[in-house]
């Protein structure tokens, strides 16, 4: 039976009403992307512009003995060539803003061309620039370099053995305790969590469950690929263009990594086309800048599938450990997890915020949590939307499911029974703010498809699973600049690139404060000199913090208008009151638009401002059920139904929400069933095109029915919760509680591929 | 008196306590005073005058980041925690 | 090693959205790169190069073709639509409109693809089924969207067009 979630379900736990807010309009730049018109990064021609190339390492490991560029010089055509000689030589600088400052910035730099040694295949080496993309590609095969090839090292679990060969050899163990060990390793920071007493915890449990887990490195899988236009004049001043999740942070490295001044660079935002996490840092643009500096040319770099596959950020591969404690009765009494994920060739991966989230779903009174992060001969991962959450949940519910099973109490039940809820501990964080996940998991319990039962067929096995996900959320720093125009209309600046239809959620929110229509606000995506500071588009927080910057530049504004009419009519300012965009006082009213031609004729045009940096981000948590039919002949894994659902505190944009659940969730479908890094025993990566590396087509999913539980965020005025990450939490693991109902086996490794699957039916059989 | 939350891994400077009591008017007061009461437990947390790299301070469930400067009250709960981003 | 550079242009007389059209190419130039960077339609765009995610989707003489896998050469004397040339100047097509009101769009890099394809489809089969919906989007890769509101906002269209008809 067809279920029309083209309006899903929505369940309030509050009694706002709001006129703009929950509505579903076009979105604003929604014409120019289904016409063709809107102008993405690799769109850009400037010129007298030249393509940039990029050579790189085809080993795993390796030692640079020389690279001889005289060959690729020489072709007619070629413009210039550099190598890491070419940056500046980064010392013991730390990098700045961004996701991850505190780093060493020589592991960045060294990250853009490789330095004296290559970690992982794909590594660039060398980058040139060129007439056209042809004679670039030709110039490649130019250059020469030696290596003196090294043994890989690939998983953690080799890289963590006392005998490793060391990838980094100044690297010394960042402890948890704030001191750094004394002999260089892999292993490049220890954490350690706790809450309460965890052996006394486990002391109480009847049934106790300890379970591995491993995972393949998978990527984010944006149909854009990355790319850079620079143009470095000759004063200094740069302009960049690019598809980045943030052009601020953009701005940052590039300041950080060419030890070039902050002002002289001029970022532009083109549309991106999807990022979740991947689209974070750096790659191209500092070459493109190095190669226009060097040849006095724009300079146009472009990525091609391999290159973004071989050599930007996946997310970690990795191991995670889960035991859990429980009564007979299914109360939990205590949880252990170490997790060690894969930071490839550089530190820094995101297991610090899988650990923080293996069992954020439920009240553990005790629970200790350990996490590695560990330096491999991979790509340099990175953020994936609820980055490390994924993994760390995958096993924890997993475990759970398991711990169900065997008590014979009912998967919902039991998550109700032991859910966080406010007041509760979090694991080295403050306690819960308001959250949803009680909520969630009734809205599920109550779904269409919860309470439908499975249709069994004869001879096909076909199970349901359920899952719960948690996410934090990001903060950070946004801004906005709203511009009243003299007929009512607002121009609203902010820096949040739109991957997703967030110009419209910011809009709305504007529109809402200020009390005028959503169309009447034309938001606009500005470059670094034209708005103030604002942090990339990840972390779920722009329609969260960039909303609420928009909220606040509202009341700005508002205030302003009102001082205005207060001079106007004669009358205190605060006599003024304003309702459904109204400002009245002492006989007097006006409309914003009317307000706004008023002072237009005082010479008054109030142009709201505010740069906000949000302190409560407010969780999410998400509950997903999947039914599946398991191939036992094949292992094949057929999704037949599934039901998403998610705290949003307040939905902003409806459709757009949705829309962020939907792709999550067959984003982590395809990381459940298919998608991961094929690596031979020297590290090559063998599947680095979009035809092995298999990602969902249409065909892979059915609808995905949404439900949108709405609990506000106390930190929020208008309650938002961010939306974007946390749906591709539960996937994997409500994907594999449903094999496990279909078959009886558990899975342990992501992604349940056809080939594990049916490997596990078989040891099973 | 503002009540510090002092990570697992930081207990061997306090003794093995999982929360001391500090009086201070703001972030910075109390980490000097924990400095002075735990040695070497402030410099875990406070680098160069600022909190670490990578940490952000939480007061009564807000996350301040790195701001030192950040006012408390006499009863508030003080966190340090690893800083997250996101995808 | 010395590499030869081929530089010789092929000059091709083609059609795009109904006008006649002249390029100078070099025979290694996909259809996909001289669109884009010679003639300024960039609306397909590049996902892959190698024909696996349909967002340089176009229509070759009647037939869905992925430009990256089209030398620019094969499109003499061709006729090619693109998603240019899908609006007409009264307004958009109704897979545009039901792909606005649908919200069938996030970043919007794989949406003309899917437009030109979903267009393909509807031409040859006015009445799909959700499956045949699927099938044919099937080579148009989204990483965004989930599919769903895509396949609805194909089957709202389909649905427009066959009323209009």
């Amino acid at each position: 039976m067809a279920v029309d979630t083209r309006v899903g379900q929505t369940i309030k736990h509050h009694d706002e009403e709001y006129k703009v807010i929950g509505t579903r309009p076009i979105r604003h730049d929604g014409l120019e992307k289904v016409t063709g018109e809107a102008r993405y990064g690799s769109d850009i021609n400037l010129p007298g512009q030249l393509h940039g190339k990029v050579l790189r390492s085809p080993h795993a490991h390796a030692r640079i003995v020389s690279i001889d560029t005289s060959g690729a010089e020489a072709l007619d055509g070629v413009r210039a060539v550099i190598t890491s000689a070419a940056f500046p030589d980064p010392g013991d600088k730390l990098t700045g803003g961004g996701e991850a400052p505190g780093l060493p910035l020589k592991f960045k730099s060294a990250n853009m061309l490789a330095r004296g040694k290559v970690h992982y295949h794909g590594h660039a080496i060398a980058a040139v620039a060129a007439a056209n993309p042809h004679v670039a590609a030709e110039a490649l095969k130019l250059i020469d370099v030696e290596y003196e090839v090294l043994d890989p090292v690939l998983e953690v679990w080799d890289a963590m053995k006392p005998d490793a060969p060391v990838i980094i050899e100044d690297l010394y163990t960042a402890k948890a305790d704030g001191t750094t060990a004394e002999e260089a390793s892999n292993v490049a920071a220890e954490m350690l969590y706790e809450v309460g007493d965890v052996d006394a915890g486990f002391a109480e449990a009847d049934l106790v469950v300890d379970r591995e887990f491993t995972f393949g490195v998978v990527h984010q899988g944006y149909i854009e690929t990355h790319n850079a236009t620079a143009h470095w004049l000759k004063d200094g001043h740069l302009h960049v263009w690019c598809s980045s999740q943030g052009a601020f942070t953009i701005r940052q490295e590039l300041a950080d990594l060419l030890d070039h001044p902050i002002t002289k660079i001029h970022v532009v935002p083109m549309e991106i086309g999807g990022g979740f996490g991947g689209k974070t840092t750096a790659y191209l643009e500092p070459l493109a800048a190095l190669l226009s500096r060097q040849t006095g040319h724009p300079v146009k770099m472009a990525m091609d599938r391999a290159d973004v596959l071989k050599a930007t950020g996946p997310t970690p591969g990795g191991y995670v450990r889960v035991k859990l404690g429980v009564t007979n009765d299914g109360m939990i009494t205590a949880g252990y997890a170490n997790l060690a994920f894969d930071a490839g060739g550089y530190p820094g991966s995101v297991v610090g915020a899988g650990c923080r989230c293996v069992f954020a779903p439920y009240n553990m009174p005790n629970a200790k949590v350990e996490g590695f992060d560990v330096v491999v001969n991979k790509p340099k991962t990175h953020a994936y939307r609820a980055p490390g959450a994924t993994h760390a949940e995958f096993a924890s519910e997993t475990v759970v499911d398991e711990i169900c099973r065997t008590l014979d109490i009912d998967p919902v039940e039991f998550r109700l029974k032991n859910s966080a809820k406010e007041g509760d501990w979090q694991l080295a964080m403050p306690p819960y703010p308001r959250i949803g996940h009680i909520e969630c998991m009734e809205a599920a319990r109550d779904s269409a498809q919860w309470q439908t039962p499975l249709e069994t067929a004869p001879g096909k096995k076909r199970g349901r699973g359920i899952a719960s996900g948690f996410w934090f959320n990001i903060g950070f720093t946004s801004s906005v600049t709203a511009k009243l125009n003299s007929d009512g209309s607002v121009t609203l600046l902010e820096g949040s690139t739109d991957i997703g239809g967030t110009r419209t959620s910011i809009a709305m929110q504007f529109a809402e404060t200020l009390g005028i229509s959503v169309e009447d606000v034309d938001p606009i995506v500005a470059d670094t000199d034209s708005v103030g500071q604002t942090d990339v588009t990840g972390g779920s927080r722009v329609t969260f913090a960039t909303g609420l910057a928009a909220h606040n530049a509202a009341n700005d504004m508002k205030d302003q208008i009102v001082e205005g009419l207060a001079d106007l009519w004669d009358v205190a300012a605060d006599s003024i009151t304003h309702a459904d965009g109204t400002f009245s006082a002492n006989g007097n009213s006006a409309t914003v638009g009317e307000a706004a031609g008023l002072l237009e004729e005082e010479g008054v045009f109030p142009i709201g401002k505010n740069t906000v940096t949000p302190t409560r981000e407010g969780g999410a948590f998400a509950v997903h059920i999947a039914d599946v039919e398991v191939d036992d002949e094949t292992g094949k894994v057929e999704v037949l139904r599934y039901t998403a659902v998610q705290d949003a505190g307040v939905a902003i944009y409806p459709p757009y929400v949705e829309g962020q659940m939907q792709g999550g969730v067959v984003q982590g479908v395809g990381w459940a069933l298919n998608e991961e890094y094929v690596y031979d025993d020297d590290g090559h990566l063998l599947n680095a095109s979009l035809l092995d590396y298999r990602m969902p087509t249409a065909l892979d999913v059915p609808n995905i029915e949404t439900i949108i539980v709405e609990v506000p965020n106390p930190g929020h005025p208008y309650g938002v919760r961010g939306v974007g990450e946390v749906p591709i939490v539960p996937p994997p693991a409500a994907m594999a509680n449903a094999i496990h109902d279909a078959t009886g086996v558990r899975m342990s490794h992501l992604p349940m591929s056809p080939a594990r699957v049916q490997a596990a039916l078989a040891a099973e059989a | 008196m503002a009540t510090v939350h002092i990570p697992t891994p930081m207990r061997e400077a306090t003794d093995g306590a999982a929360r001391v009591e500090i009086e201070g008017a703001t972030v910075r007061e109390v980490v000097e005073r924990l400095e002075a009461s735990f040695p070497g437990l402030g410099g875990r947390l406070v680098e160069d005058g600022q909190i670490r790299p990578g940490l952000s301070a939480f007061v009564d469930g807000a996350n301040v980041g790195r701001r030192l400067r950040t006012k408390l009250q006499p009863e508030s709960e003080l966190f340090f925690v690893e800083a997250l981003g996101g995808g | 090693m010395a590499t030869e550079i081929q530089s010789g242009k092929v000059h091709v007389q083609t059609t795009i959205n109904g006008e006649s059209v002249d390029f100078l190419a070099e025979p290694r130039e996909s259809l996909l790169e001289v669109l884009r960077d010679n003639l300024g339609l960039t609306g397909a765009k590049e996902g892959c190069n190698n024909g696996n995610c349909g967002a340089c989707n176009v229509v070759m003489d009647g037939v869905l073709v992925n430009s990256c896998c089209v030398l620019s050469v094969e499109a003499a004397g061709a006729s090619i639509e693109t998603i240019e040339g899908v609006a007409s100047p009264e307004g958009l097509h109704p897979l545009q409109q039901s792909f606005l009101e649908n919200a069938a769009l996030q970043c919007g890099v794989c949406t003309p693809g899917f437009i030109v394809a979903a267009k393909a489809l509807l031409e040859e089969n006015p009445n799909p089924t959700e499956y045949e919906v699927r099938w044919w989007l099937a080579g148009n890769l989204c990483r965004c969207t989930g599919y769903d509101k895509i396949v609805r906002a194909v089957l709202d269209a389909a649905e427009r067009m066959r009323a209009e008809a």
